[in-house]
């Protein structure tokens, strides 16, 4: 059964890339069963939370794949959904997939660091704008929100403390504005704060968390919405900090 | 407000709703859409909440028309909705609220902090119904689409 193996890992590979990268349950369910069904496996019995997934196969060894990381790409989500239709409609063989999905870290687009960290700024000034708030505070809001998320950045990509990248990145967010007021530079930190900490605000999990509890998948949805909530609370924690302090 | 204000809180929206996606690394192909989405959503809410329909209400309807015009774009271009709906919601997070709710925590304030809170919450919960309705929708149309054909 050399050839239920490859479809297994296959299988498993492609749900492992989509669950770390913030796919909905739902989602992941589906491409999975079609992978594996356009594989010729009539009833595959998979299992799937955001930690780990399980797939067996009758006569072949079941198979198990645990997920430590999540982060937010999109991309990778979007290629795991293009080679499960590519390989639906016969353009390519699970040997290629296989490989596709093995390279898939490697061969996907990233977005340059400046080019992320310019489109936080643009994030935080344009929210801040559209809030109500005076152009005064539009240049220090740029520059902070840009500066919390690649602070943010740094921290999630050297060290593996998930919720301390939002933490710190608040703190410097929350002291520099009331910094930027006291100096007279800008009008109003409150405005600034809401808008320089909008790049980091946990949207994907939250989102996710609430579609996975309609679709049933309870575990799942508990687990996003326990870290979506953490994270929220982080960047809370942070801004309290600041305010209380100074 | 007047037109040039509209216009210019429509671009601002667009230009928020692009670069969130920048930040999540949506596929280069989606973002113009996913902009035009976020400036759709942005346009709906701001005109219920200069009516007076209530920030709620608002939000649902704002959060439902782009929930929809997700599925349609991600019919279209044949990728998954989630590269639609997550960027373009991100002029509805109710920051505001939430900075609030914080700020009377940290300076023992507790019944304003909490009823911010509560409208945190709201608006949360109005967001996602928005977007449970949507799906519902679209879910209900392609069965109905589907049965006709047959």
């Amino acid at each position: 059964m050399k050839d239920a193996d490859l479809i297994i890992e296959t299988t498993l590979l492609a749900g492992k890339i989509m669950i770390e990268n913030g796919a909905d349950m739902a989602r992941v369910d589906d491409t999975l069963k079609r992978i594996a069904r356009n594989s010729g496996i009539t009833d595959p019995a998979i299992f799937e939370t955001t930690t780990g997934i399980m797939m067996s196969v009758k006569g072949a060894h079941a198979q198990v794949v645990s997920i430590q990381r999540r982060r937010i790409d999109l991309e990778r989500i979007a290629r795991v959904n293009d080679i499960s239709r590519a390989y639906q409609e016969k353009k390519k063989t699970l040997l290629e997939v296989n490989q596709y999905l093995k390279n898939l870290e490697q061969t996907a687009p990233d977005f340059k660091v400046y080019w992320l960290v310019l489109a936080a700024g643009i994030v935080g000034c344009t929210l801040e704008i559209m809030y109500g708030g005076s152009w005064r505070d539009f240049l220090p809001t740029f520059c902070l929100s840009a500066l919390g998320y690649y602070i943010f950045y740094l921290i999630n990509t050297r060290f593996r403390v998930k919720f301390a990248s939002e933490f710190i990145a608040a703190l410097v967010i929350g002291f520099l504005a009331i910094f930027c007021v006291r100096s007279g530079i800008a009008k109003s930190y409150g405005m600034i704060i809401i808008g320089s900490v909008m790049p980091l605000v946990p949207g994907v999990p939250l989102t996710n968390a609430v579609r996975d509890l309609l679709a049933g998948h309870i575990l799942s949805g508990l687990a996003r919405a326990t870290e979506g909530l953490l994270s929220a609370v982080a960047i809370g924690m942070g801004i309290a900090f600041v305010l209380r302090f100074f | 407000m007047d037109l040039k204000m509209i216009i210019f809180q429509l671009i601002f929206s667009y230009l928020a709703t692009v670069s969130f996606a920048v930040t999540l690394n949506i596929p280069r192909s989606a973002l113009n859409l996913c902009g035009l989405i976020g400036a759709l959503g942005w346009l709906v809410y701001k005109s219920l909440y200069l009516v007076h329909t209530g920030i709620v209400l608002a939000n649902l309807v704002a959060a439902l028309v782009i929930g929809l015009s997700s599925v349609i774009a991600a019919r279209l271009k044949k990728k998954p909705m989630i590269l639609f709906n997550v960027p373009s919601l991100v002029p509805l997070v109710p920051g505001g609220q939430a900075y609030r709710a914080i700020y009377y925590f940290a300076f023992k304030n507790d019944n304003l902090a909490l009823r911010y809170l509560v409208e945190a919450g709201m608006i949360a919960g109005a967001i996602s119904m928005g977007f449970f309705l949507a799906e519902l929708g679209a879910q209900m149309y392609f069965k109905l689409a589907n049965s006709t054909k047959k």
